[in-house]
């Protein structure tokens, strides 16, 4: 089984570089799947997310789920990013890339990892808006946790 | 024990960790919540809604059943929104 590149960073990434890393030089590998999830300005009422984390949890809790993905689909490479602090819309905020084989593992590996970082990594988003106001923390949703909950055994 | 709290429980609670050291009788998750809770004004509105407070023993997340006698670090916070 392959070791899994997890980094929580509060520097922006760069997701073609991090995709043309994985592949660079492998032969073997048939399909892969990055999947960037970034800031949006929600109609213009939101200057920016602030992302705060658990330092040292954030990374393990990424780092297992990573490795539940490896241990269901035989995944030939898997990068997983987050990003905290202070995030901009259009700014990138995670990153999965998913390498495998054949298309359904890669495409698969990387919503499982998008669905279980939602409800099982540690991180918080807060709004800054762009009138001024105060803005509040991001509320959980149900819909993250029923599409964590459709890939079976609960993981948390 | 170390308590650590995150975003909107650290804000309401207004630190973002202390050292506590809870009476014998508080046995789990959910009885460290209740006497957290019995603190004080912030305290009451950080644990206010229990159903919107998870927890992580030494950084894994735990039950409201989880014992937390060895627990060195217990850490407070909403449901998480990453991703």
């Amino acid at each position: 089984m392959i070791a899994p590149n997890v980094r929580v960073t509060n520097e922006p990434f760069d997701a073609y570089r991090e995709e043309a890393l994985l592949i660079e030089g492998c032969r073997d590998i048939g399909a892969v799947v990055t999947f960037t999830g970034l800031c949006r300005d929600e109609a213009g009422t939101l200057v920016a997310l602030e992302l705060e984390h658990f330092p040292g949890m954030a990374e393990q809790e990424i780092a297992a789920v990573a490795g539940e993905a490896l241990a269901r689909w035989p995944l030939l490479g898997l990068t997983v990013i987050h990003r905290y602090g202070l995030i901009g819309p259009g700014e990138k905020i995670v990153l999965v890339v998913a390498a495998a084989r054949h298309r359904g593992e890669a495409f698969q590996a990387s919503e499982f990892l998008m669905d279980f970082l939602k409800t099982r990594a540690p991180f918080w988003k807060k709004e800054h808006r762009s009138d001024g106001a105060a803005g509040g923390w991001v509320e959980a949703k149900a819909s993250d946790d029923a599409a964590a909950s459709r890939w079976g055994k609960d993981t948390s | 024990m170390r308590a650590l709290y995150f975003a909107s429980v650290r804000e309401r609670v207004g630190i973002t960790e202390e050292e506590i050291d809870p009476p014998k009788s508080v046995a789990n998750v959910a009885q460290l919540i209740d006497w957290l809770a019995s603190r004080g004004e912030g305290y009451a509105e950080a644990f206010a809604n229990r159903t919107a407070i998870r927890a992580a023993i030494d950084k894994n997340h735990a039950r409201r059943d989880a014992p937390i006698a060895s627990a060195r670090e217990i850490a407070f916070f909403p449901p998480m929104t990453g991703g």
